[in-house]
Parts: structure tokens; sequence; C-alpha cells
């Protein structure tokens, strides 16, 4: 927790200034740019960014609709596939999905449409008098819904509107999942992810509990007897280890973690920020982190991978952010001790260099050191201890680290089923979350529904 | 470069862009900036009798493209709101400081002999090299019998041209209205009145869109409207064939024609001329982007001129008429199939869609099982050369229209066997 990191300087620079670094890094499109971007889009047959969307929004229609100046149909088109299209046009990778299939990327244009951007303008200028969705007749069915992220709040609002109720249990404060605790703050920002789930929770029909551990004050089982169907959408809240002495010493910590206080924070300036930070991982998360600390005046920031920038889950467009605020990336290097000062604190690590021998990863023996105040690990998250400690969700089958499911997001188990970053096969996307919810509220409905 | 000079009804012109009788040319001070920019000529907006007319206020809107680029414009101005006294004094004066530019003076008065008789020495007076009748607006004059309501009835244009030629020694140029059902007839007529030459289209009865919060169109005046002119780069096509109607039509062949509709770039203009044009005139593109487009316009004729070896306009002038026919004269045996340049497609789909929804099921559409890649192909059994295909792909050049060798020879639809009424129709040797 960010407790290990108490000791270390506040910024020199005011709450308001450092605020200005994480306003929206992709600033929205005013009512001009969205006209004529969305006067780009052909309108395919059968289009490519639509076939790649994990959540199946028609992009062409959408688009088309902003071109109309019918903002409520386009963000009516898009909500009716994605309730949290918000936070996707705000997080999507859509430089690997959908603007990577815009077939204005071909050679003589290679310039895609706008779309994630086109998506944002749609939500964030639409006007609905009411929710734009009805609740179908009451069926009088009960769901339980575990987890207020991305999977849990689509499944909860597509059972709603098909006629049934639902309670979410949420063991945090707030309702949101990572778009409230775990996105870069400037990429969804001015409390976004409350404002969605208000907007979702309009529907009607779902209530949330909060502070509802499952595994602690609540029991798989007693939900499984009380209501007519139970969905987990327990995402991935541990952060995996790096199986190194000295992991648990003052100074270092997950970068979800540090992440989840920012964005909570209400005076940056109280922020605890290293001045040397080095980050460990090569996703979204470890960008998100580097970037971040450096914005709070971290003055050398490294990030370090075991492999080549080709091979990082980043994607290029994350990688460019990096390098744009002036993060230092190091590949083909892994941490092989944590080096910590008299005091027991973090003074830096020892890396191994690393490289590819036989179609195998291996560290070559050769070693280096970087001195830091504070190491952020962003190397995975697993499911959290407690969740699976419960005695009935230990019982589920799982496919690896992750909790399996069929088709129709059906467990093992009757009447329980799971969706989000927590069952496998999954991207770990938010907007597959968002699909997994809402095909799974599809199935429980049909399900006990008979 | 190529010598871009003209000779129009006896009327010299150092260039073939005029400026057409509208807004652009109400007055000394732009018809002098006009000058200034290049233009080879005016034809100043229309005089009528004292007192002027008086125009409301609005008076434009415009038919958007996707991107707020102006397709069509409508105006629903009347002649000069100047008087007549004041209009002739600075044609004088522009003439006189500008003498190798071309000035025509437009005109529209009613249908009464001894009010032309009277105002025809006063035109010629002034110097200009001709007139030219406007027998074409078509909102708020022919009301007051002028305008299309003359050019509507061909016994009238007759008449009053007859009078212009009677009053005065200037070529008489008739300028004709499109909203009509063959514009072959007023030509024709003006052509029998001793008319120099015809121009045309003027504008067409248009509503360019409505304010549906209000539910009136514009342009709004005082929460109500009236239909328009409509001009501009819309109703080029329209103007083309009217052009080539007159061009083609036995009766009038010959008639020098000053082609006007739509007209922004060198090509339309180069595209007018080919349909027997012997000068253009210009309005609306001046309207949106300002009179230094005759810059580019000249530029871009010339070089095209060069490289075609053409050496004056003369050269090209109505060499597509002979290649624009009736429909019955067109090549039954003739075929040409779609060919799609799989390395130019985007894999849009839309040649796919436009032909399967609304053509002949000439497309397929193939899923790559292990990708799913979609890749189009023409199936050449089903296709017609529809060029629908051509029409709808995005990339230019990437679906080609490919003429087939058929083996057949020419045989048009009064020759076709499958037409039952072939012994009926009078057969003509195709130019």
């Amino acid at each position: 927790m960010i407790e290990s990191l108490s000791y270390m300087p506040k910024p020199k620079e005011s709450n308001d200034s450092l605020a200005k670094n994480f306003t929206d890094l992709a600033p929205p499109l005013n009512a001009r740019q969205a006209a004529i971007e969305s006067s780009r889009c052909l309108y395919c047959y059968d289009a490519p960014c639509t076939r790649i969307c994990p959540s199946d929004i028609d992009v062409a229609s959408f688009i088309r609709n902003i071109h109309d100046e019918n903002i409520n149909g386009a963000a009516a088109g898009i909500l009716k596939q994605n309730i949290l299209g918000g936070s996707c046009s705000r997080v999507c990778p859509t430089e690997i999905l959908c603007e990577d299939a815009c077939v204005r990327n071909h050679d003589a244009e290679g310039q895609p449409v706008k779309i994630g951007l086109l998506q944002r303008y749609a939500i964030d200028n639409m006007q609905f008098e009411e929710h734009p969705f009805k609740r179908a007749a009451a069926t009088g069915k009960k769901v339980a819904v575990v987890g207020a992220g991305p999977a849990g709040l689509s499944c909860a609002h597509r059972l709603a509107m098909l006629g049934n109720d639902v309670v979410i249990y949420e063991a945090k404060e707030k309702s949101g999942g990572l778009n409230e605790y775990g996105i870069a703050k400037y990429k969804l920002t001015d409390n976004f992810a409350q404002k969605e789930v208000d907007f979702l929770l309009q529907i009607g029909g779902i209530t949330i509990k909060h502070g509802q551990t499952l595994g602690g004050n609540v029991q798989l089982k007693d939900l499984h007897a009380q209501y007519d169907a139970v969905f987990l959408g327990l995402g991935l809240g541990a952060s995996k280890q790096m199986g190194l002495t000295g992991e648990d010493a003052p100074g270092l910590l997950a970068a979800v973690d540090y992440i989840a206080a920012l964005r909570q924070s209400d005076d940056l300036s109280k922020l605890p920020v290293p001045s040397r930070a080095i980050v460990i991982g090569a996703g979204n998360t470890a960008i998100d982190m580097a970037v971040q600390i450096q914005r709070l005046g971290a003055e050398e920031v490294t990030l370090v991978y075991r492999r080549g920038f080709e091979a990082m889950s980043a994607t290029g467009h994350e990688q460019h952010i990096a390098k744009e605020n002036q993060v230092r990336m190091r590949t083909w290097a892994q941490p092989q001790q944590v080096l910590l000062d008299e005091a027991g604190r973090v003074r830096g690590m020892r890396f191994e260099k690393t490289a590819v021998v036989g179609g195998r990863l291996s560290g070559t023996g050769e070693t280096f050191e970087i001195v830091a105040d504070a190491i952020f690990k962003a190397i995975g998250q697993s499911m959290d201890e407690t969740s699976i400690s419960d005695p009935l969700a230990k019982t589920l089958k799982r496919d690896g680290d992750k909790i399996h499911v069929d088709d129709q997001f059906r467990t093992v188990l009757p009447r329980i089923y799971a969706g989000g970053d927590c069952v496998a096969p999954g991207q770990d996307l938010t907007v597959q979350a968002v699909q997994h919810g809402k095909l799974a509220a599809h199935a429980i409905h049909a399900d006990i529904n008979v | 470069m190529a010598d871009l000079s003209i000779e129009f009804c006896g009327i010299k012109s150092i260039n073939p862009f005029w400026l057409a009788s509208a807004p652009p040319t109400d007055k000394a001070y732009n018809v002098v900036r006009a000058f200034e920019a290049g233009w080879g000529g005016v034809v100043w907006k229309t005089l009528g009798e004292d007192p002027a007319a008086v125009n409301v206020s609005s008076r434009y809107s415009a038919h958007y493209g996707k991107n707020r680029e102006v397709l069509g414009f409508n105006n629903i101005e009347l002649i000069t709101d100047r008087s007549l006294e004041i209009n002739l004094q600075e044609i004088t004066q522009v003439k006189k400081d500008w003498p190798d530019r071309v000035i025509i003076v437009s005109l529209m008065l009613p249908c009464e002999e001894a009010l032309w008789a009277d105002i025809m020495p006063k035109v010629e007076a002034t110097g200009a090299d001709g007139i030219e009748l406007n027998f074409g607006c078509p909102h708020g004059m022919p009301e007051r019998g002028m305008g299309a309501a003359v050019g509507q009835v061909p016994e009238y244009v007759e008449m009053v041209t007859r009078w212009c030629k009677t009053h005065s020694k200037l070529p008489v140029i008739v300028k004709l209205t499109p909203n009509i059902t063959d514009v072959r007839a007023p030509a024709r007529a003006a052509k029998a009145g001793g008319a120099d030459a015809v121009s045309l289209i003027n504008t067409i009865n248009s509503i360019t869109h409505l304010d549906l919060d209000q539910m009136v169109a514009f342009p709004i005046v005082g929460g109500a409207s009236t239909h328009g002119g409509y001009c501009g780069s819309a109703v080029k096509p329209i103007a083309l064939n009217m052009v080539a109607e007159i061009a083609r039509d036995p009766q009038t062949a010959g008639l020098p024609i000053s082609g006007i509709g739509g007209i922004g770039n060198w090509r339309d203009a180069a595209e007018f001329m080919a349909l027997g044009a012997g000068c253009v005139q210009v309005c609306t593109a001046a309207m949106l982007h300002g009179f230094r487009i005759v810059e580019e316009m000249k530029d871009g004729l010339s070089r095209w001129m060069d490289q075609k070896g053409y050496k004056s306009i003369s050269e090209f002038q109505g060499k597509a008429v002979p290649n624009t026919t009736d429909w019955k004269y067109l090549d039954m045996n003739y075929q040409v199939i779609a060919q799609i340049n799989q390395d130019d497609c985007i894999k849009c789909g839309r040649c796919y869609v436009a032909c399967e929804d609304t053509s002949h099921q000439s497309i397929n559409q193939l899923i790559d099982a292990a990708t799913g890649t979609r890749t189009y192909e023409v199936n050449k059994e089903e296709c017609v050369g529809c060029n629908l295909c051509e029409i709808t792909c995005p990339v230019q050049g990437c679906i080609t229209m490919v003429p087939q060798n058929t083996g057949k020879p020419y045989m048009n639809w009064t020759q076709d066997p499958r037409n039952p009424r072939a012994e009926n129709v009078k057969v003509v040797e195709a130019a």
C-alpha cells in the first residue's frame, strides 16, 4: 500500500498546478471537429471496425448519426451495445482495435477515422430527458452481481433492462472498478467513472451494496441460496509477485495501489513522490504508472522490461506517450535483487540482462544496477486471494488462475456465472468486460426465465 | 502557352472567362476588381426600368455537401436595385478605362416595344459590347411578367429579340431559362428573332432546405420564404445537357453559345466548350471564393490545351458534340465489365452492398476462414457494366470499367432485332 512510501518527499508544486498535468490526455472534439471527422467515415458495409469491436458497436452507424446531427441516436446506438461506451471511448486501445481496422489506414491515406474521439463526442453530448432504455415487464427474478466494475455494471444494467432486479455486492467504497481506481487520471477525468455509474443506475432495479467482500462478509453460498442467479465480476484485484527478497520493503509497491491512491486523492501535493523511480513491467498499467509519477514531479523514471519493445503489451500509442513524457525505457533486463539501504528502504534494484536463447528467455549473467527511491511493479494482476478463499468459490473450476466458464458465461456450478477479467480467455480490456457482462446477462435471463 | 483569346459573336475577348449577370457585376467597384483579377469580360447585372427594383433581406441560401462545401446556391435577389442612370454612367466609365475587356449589359423590361426602343440607344451609348436579354430570372420578376415568364414562351422570346435587333446594332445574346420542358424551343425562337447568341442556363427554381424548428424554408424573410434560383456546382450537369441539346440541334446549329451553370474551374469550362460553348460565364464560384479564381482557371485551361496540343479554344470547341447523341444510336453491342484492382482495394465493401442491394448481384464477398479478411470480386457473368461500383468506390481508379471485345459490329436500337418497333424507327447513320 501507498503507506510504504510515506517517508518520501511531497511534490513542490501545489495541487492546482499539479492538476494541470492530469487533464484530458486527448482533448475532446468540438462540434466542428466532429463534423469534419465524421464526414471522413466511408460507412463501410460489413465494416471492419465493427467486426473487431469487442462489444459489437455499429461504428459506421453511430458516426453517420453524428454527421447527421442525430447525437442522441448515435449515443443510443453505442449504449445499446456498450452501456459503458463513455469510459470505453476514453480507455479503449482503439489503436489496436477499431482504428487499426479502419479502411482509411490503407496505404493511399494512412489516417484512420478518430473513432474513439467520435464515440466520446456522442456520449459527452447526448441529451436524454430520461434514461434512454426502458425496462421490460418485471420477471420477479433477482440476481446477485459480485463486483461493481465494468463487467458487473454491464451485466446488472442489461439484467435490469430485461426486467430482473439486481443487487450488486462491491468490496470497495465506490463503484466503477478499474475505471474508478485503476485508469490513469488523465484518461478518465472529471469524476467520469461515477457519473457513468449514476447514468447507468437510472434504469432502475439495481441496488449497490458497498463494503461487501466475497470470502469476507459475503458468502457465495448465501448469495446462491438467496438469488435466482449470481454473476461474478471479480476482476483481478491482486498484483503478482516478483518473487524476490525485499519485495515488501518500504519503497516498493504495486503500481495499481499507487494509481488508486492518486485517483482518489483530492490533494495531489500530499502524495509521496520519489525523485527517482523504477517501474517494472510492459503493459498499459506500467506506462500509466511511469507517466503519472513523472507528471507528479519525479526527476528520473525508468521503465524496465525483460523483453524487447515489440513484445510489450502496451500499445505503440502507449509507448509513444511514455517517450513524450521523458520516461526512460530499458529493455532486455529482469529484476534480480531489491537493493536496500541501512534503514531497510529501497535504494535501487539490480537487474540481469536477458536474451532469447533457443527460443527461451534467459538471463545472460551480466548485471547492472539502477539507483532509485521507489520501485513500482506492474507485472500483471491475479484474482484476489480473499474472494477465491470463499468456500464455494474455491470449488469453481479454473483455467490457470482464472475462472472457467462456457460460451454462455456459466461456471461449473449451476446458476453461477462469471465474466470480465476474472475469466479465461480474456484480453483484460474494459470493453471486453462490458461485453462479457452483457452477454452473461442474456444467458442468465434466458436460463432463469424458462 | 495556348492562346485563350476568343471571338464570340463578333466580340473579341482576351479570355473566355466572363462573370455572369449577378451580384458580382452590380456596380463599377466590383467589375473593376474583376478586371484587375483578370476576367475577360462581365455581363453587367440586369438593368430595368426606373424606379429600380427593391430587394429583401435575407437573399441567399445553400445546399451543403457532407463537409459544408457548397454544392448548390440559391438566391431570391431581383435585378439591379440602383437607378438606370447610375448604372449607365458607371458602365461608360469602366468600358472607357478597360477597353480590352468585354462588357455586356443585361436587360429586363416589360414586353412593350417602346420601352425597348427607348433603352437600346442609351445602352449603345455606353460603349458596351453587347446586350444580354434576361429571360431567365425565375424568382420575383416572373410575377411581374418578366424574366422566366418571357423565357418560357418562345413567341415572346422571338418578339423581344426582334425588337432589340431592330432598335440596336449591338450583338444580342438571349439568356435562356432552364425552367422549361425543352430548352431547344426558346433557343430556336431566339434564333428566329435574330439573336446573335444564346447563353444558358439561368437559375433553376429551388428551395434548398428548411429550418425545421420554425418550419420555414431558407432564405428566411420575416418568418416566410419563397422559391429562389438554383446555381452552383450542383446545376452543372443540367446546364451541360441543355448546352449540348442546343449545340446538336440542326435548327440552331452554329448559333454561338455562352455556357453558364456551376462552372468553378478550368475543367468545367473546358467541358462546356467541348459541348459547343464559345465562352463561359461564372458567378457562384466567384461569390464563394472571390475573383482570384480566374487565375487558376486560366492557368489550368492553357496548360491542359498545351498538353493536348490545342493552340486555340476553337480547336476543341464543340469536339464532344458529335459524340453526344440520342439513346437509340448507342451501340447495343458495346460491353464493359467492372474490374477491381485488389492492390488498391481498401475492403470497405461499398461496391458489394451497392451491387447486392440495388443492382445486379455481380460482386461476390469472399471471407477468408482463417483471418476473416474480406475480398470483393466481380462476377463477370452477371455484370452489366452499369458503373455503380466504380461510382461508389472511395478509391479513385480502384475499380475500372473495362471494354470487352465482343467481336460484334456497331448495332444501334433502330437496327436491333430485339426492338419490337424497329420498323417504325427511321434509320439514321450515326455521326
